[in-house]
């Protein structure tokens, strides 16, 4: 992985140092609250419910062993011995105390960590495919472009306050796990045909309040322009996305309202004089930075022994499950599920980052990845090891074997902790997680996305849930709106709401009957969405709202 | 009284004057206490009337609304021709409209924008464009809610004078320009990317 040479620490040091006299300045008075807000923001500190809440960057999911553990004791230290792994590949923390915030970022730099613009009217981080580098459908390793785009966003001058947020995902893989058509843009690597590493550009996409699909606004871009054609997208959006409305400012509403063609147009006119500028990446910077990404020492002829244990039904389970083909032969990705019921998902203890470090150390080259389903991942690890694997990773309950089935649910922090939250919605992941805690009802169901969002922010990417759960408002209390046909993906599509909204209570017995008007009429081997999108959502609202009067 | 601008890493003296738009009822673009000017809505900004109104010194240095100056143009010819003649305007007016009617921008000593509010990151574009794209060489001046926080990116977007708000110290403004030593990206002061000035 990407590691710090000192131009890198330097940065991030001086970037502790600016912190701390900004809070000091703010702490004396001598800024507002208004003024102090968007400079905490751009270093990750919300004012929450209970204590502030710092999310630390976890660059395209990508942590050392070393870091995982800093991480670990950093909550032990100076939170409640836990963080909160989010859906864009980052870490929360939900109790610091403000004054302490500069230590923290002074340790998480020892360790080249940072909270640089994890939040705020800025860039963000930059996401990428959890697989990255392993996955066996790869085209190109998306991850030395996304840390050459980290560096060039990180403090760009003129895109620190833009009218709204900012996110960049890319995918370099077949089959795209990085949602680059619900971000703002969305980088789709392939070979073009003079083989050629290219980039297909994707604009304007969201979840949120308004959920767009993004369009293409470039086919095909070579990879070393993909700087400036990001700069002439960016100046575009910051001179004329909407500053009036923060619920209009995004930049899917500019291209919405524009078209695709006329916002085009004006990123193109801009792109013509800065396009071979200065910013434009040559191939000694792409070879400098790709060589942190080289491959680690694989073994040879791993002897495969898979087949020779017990089909202990656990194991096997967890096998099909939370095990990802790899490139290498003789290799496995594995995920440890932080979705166990009765935990929050997302949630993991000290001690479970403790030993998830210890583990990567001993069967992954020391590294672990973050994905947006909220999971941890050790990519590289010998098949003839996971057993063995499994026993230990067992022990801290990070084996549940339900990776992307109906219990591996996508979840905000909700009301529980979140100030902009209309609703809980770790509890009703908890309760849903309690109704399917049969694993065999849940391998028979397959693969099934369930997403749950507090508020219409839609952090936990309800939209793109197959089974999509939205916390409301109504009169002052919570209600939960359910959407269906949701995907993620190369199909991207936005879920359509099934109807009145339900109580809390109300939730597990709805995602029940949604399942049993699938299990009533799938085709043999047809996943839960593809019948949904057979069959419409008609069947589905006839079976739950038959009983009309418990819906609101 | 002291002075609030910083010119390059000093504080000093401002010897322009800058002149306001006349005051007219407040018509548009409030609301939910901000202001709105959303440049895609095709009104007009300032408004006519506003710029027939609006008066100036006859002499000496002055910092013009950028429509009142097109507007007096003809008479103020020679003016500017003795670098007497600067222009300003706010992050929502769009200068690429007028550069037509301006004529050559290196013809202004002075090019100053206003920023009604610190959250306003346009202005860090427009610099950017005047610089690169219009390749404005003179000073160019930030003025409104300018704070100590944004002028370390407002110098790497191209400017070199801040007139700080007139209750912050200017003299703990300067040191914002330092927060950062060796930054990332290529930009409007430092053009070359990291990895082009240094060996990395």
């Amino acid at each position: 992985m990407y590691k710090y040479d000192q131009i890198d620490q330097k940065i991030v040091n001086e970037r502790v140092d600016q912190y701390q006299n900004q809070l000091n300045r703010y702490l004396n008075k001598e800024l507002s609250d208004e003024e102090f807000r968007p400079l905490r923001l751009q270093n990750g500190l919300y004012i929450q419910r209970h204590a502030p809440m710092l999310r630390v960057a976890i660059p395209y999911g990508l942590l050392s062993s070393k870091q995982l553990n800093k991480l670990a004791n950093i909550s032990d230290k100076y939170d409640r011995g836990y963080g909160h792994f989010s859906t864009r590949q980052n870490i929360q923390f939900n109790w610091p105390k403000l004054e302490d915030t500069p230590d923290i970022l002074r340790e998480l730099a020892e360790v080249e960590m940072h909270a640089i613009q994890t939040s705020g009217n800025c860039i963000r981080n930059i996401t990428t495919d959890q697989f990255a580098g392993v996955t066996d459908d790869e085209i190109i390793d998306p991850r030395h472009i996304a840390e050459i785009i980290r560096q060039w966003s990180t403090f760009h001058p003129e895109f620190a306050l833009l009218p709204r947020k900012f996110k960049i995902a890319i995918t370099g893989s077949t089959k795209d796990r990085a949602l680059v058509q619900c971000h703002d843009i969305g980088l789709e690597f392939f070979t073009n045909t003079n083989n050629k590493m290219s980039i297909k550009v994707w604009v304007g996409g969201g979840l949120g309040r308004t959920p767009i699909i993004g369009s293409v606004i470039k086919n095909e871009l070579e990879w070393e322009h993909i700087l400036t054609y990001c700069e002439a997208i960016l100046r575009v959006y910051n001179l004329y996305g909407r500053r009036d409305n923060m619920y209009k400012a995004r930049i899917k509403i500019l291209v919405k309202s524009l078209g695709i063609e006329a916002f085009k147009k004006l990123v193109e006119d801009e792109w013509k004089y800065i396009k071979n500028g200065p910013n434009t990446i040559n191939a000694e910077e792409l070879s400098r930075v790709k060589k942190y990404f080289s491959e680690p020492n694989y073994k040879k002829n791993i002897k495969n022994n898979l087949k020779d244990y017990d089909p202990n039904k656990a194991f096997s389970q967890w096998l099909s499950r939370a095990t990802n083909s790899h490139k290498k032969t003789g290799y496995r990705a594995v995920t440890f599920s932080l979705k166990e019921t009765g935990c929050a998902p997302g949630d993991a203890s000290s001690t479970q980052m403790k030993a998830v470090s210890k583990l990567a150390d001993e069967y992954s080259f020391g590294e672990i990845r973050v994905s947006h389903e909220q999971n941890l991942i050790l990519a590289d690890v010998q098949e003839d090891k996971l057993y063995e694997l499994w026993i230990k990773a067992k022990e801290h309950h990070l084996v549940t074997p339900n990776i992307g089935l109906l219990t591996d649910i996508i979840c905000c922090p909700g009301g529980d902790f979140c100030s902009l939250a209309n609703a809980k919605s770790i509890p009703i992941a908890q309760s849903i997680q309690d109704l399917f805690d049969d694993m065999d009802y849940l391998h028979d169901i397959g693969d099934l996305n369930l997403n749950i969002s507090g508020c219409m922010n839609a952090c936990g990417h309800h939209h793109v849930g197959h089974i999509g759960i939205l916390g409301v408002d109504k009169d002052g209390s919570e209600w939960y709106q359910v959407t269906l046909g949701g995907n993620q993906g190369n199909f991207a599509s936005i879920g359509k709401v099934i109807g009145p909204s339900f109580s809390a209570e109300q939730m597990p017995s709805i995602v029940k009957k949604i399942i049993e008007v699938y299990l009533n009429n799938r085709q043999k081997e047809e996943i839960f969405i593809d019948c949904v999108s057979r069959i419409g959502l008609e069947p589905f609202k006839n079976y739950i709202y038959k009983d009309s009067e418990v819906s609101k | 009284m002291k002075s609030q601008l910083i010119k390059g890493k000093n504080i000093v003296k401002d010897d322009w004057v800058t002149s306001e738009l006349a005051k007219v009822e407040e018509i548009v673009k409030m609301q939910a206490g901000k202001v709105v000017a959303f440049k895609l809505s095709g009104e007009d900004y300032p408004a006519n009337e506003q710029v027939k109104e609006s008066i100036f010194p006859d002499t000496g240095k002055v910092l013009l609304p950028l429509k009142v100056f097109i507007h007096h143009q003809e008479k103020l010819k020679e003016r500017l021709a003795n670098g007497e003649i600067g222009i300003w305007f706010s992050t929502h007016e769009e200068i690429h409209k007028f550069i037509e009617a301006i004529g050559d921008l290196n013809n202004f000593p002075l090019i100053a924008i206003h920023v009604e509010k610190f959250a306003d990151g346009r202005i860090f574009s427009i610099g950017s464009q005047l610089r690169n794209k219009y390749n404005f060489k003179n000073e160019l001046r930030a003025f409104g809610d300018v704070l100590r926080d944004q002028i370390f990116f407002l110098k790497r977007s191209g400017f070199n004078s801040y007139l700080i708000r007139k209750d912050r110290d200017a003299t703990d403004a300067i040191k914002g320009l330092d927060d950062f030593s060796d930054p990332y990206q290529g930009a409007s002061d430092i053009l070359e990317p990291v990895w082009k000035r240094n060996k990395r």
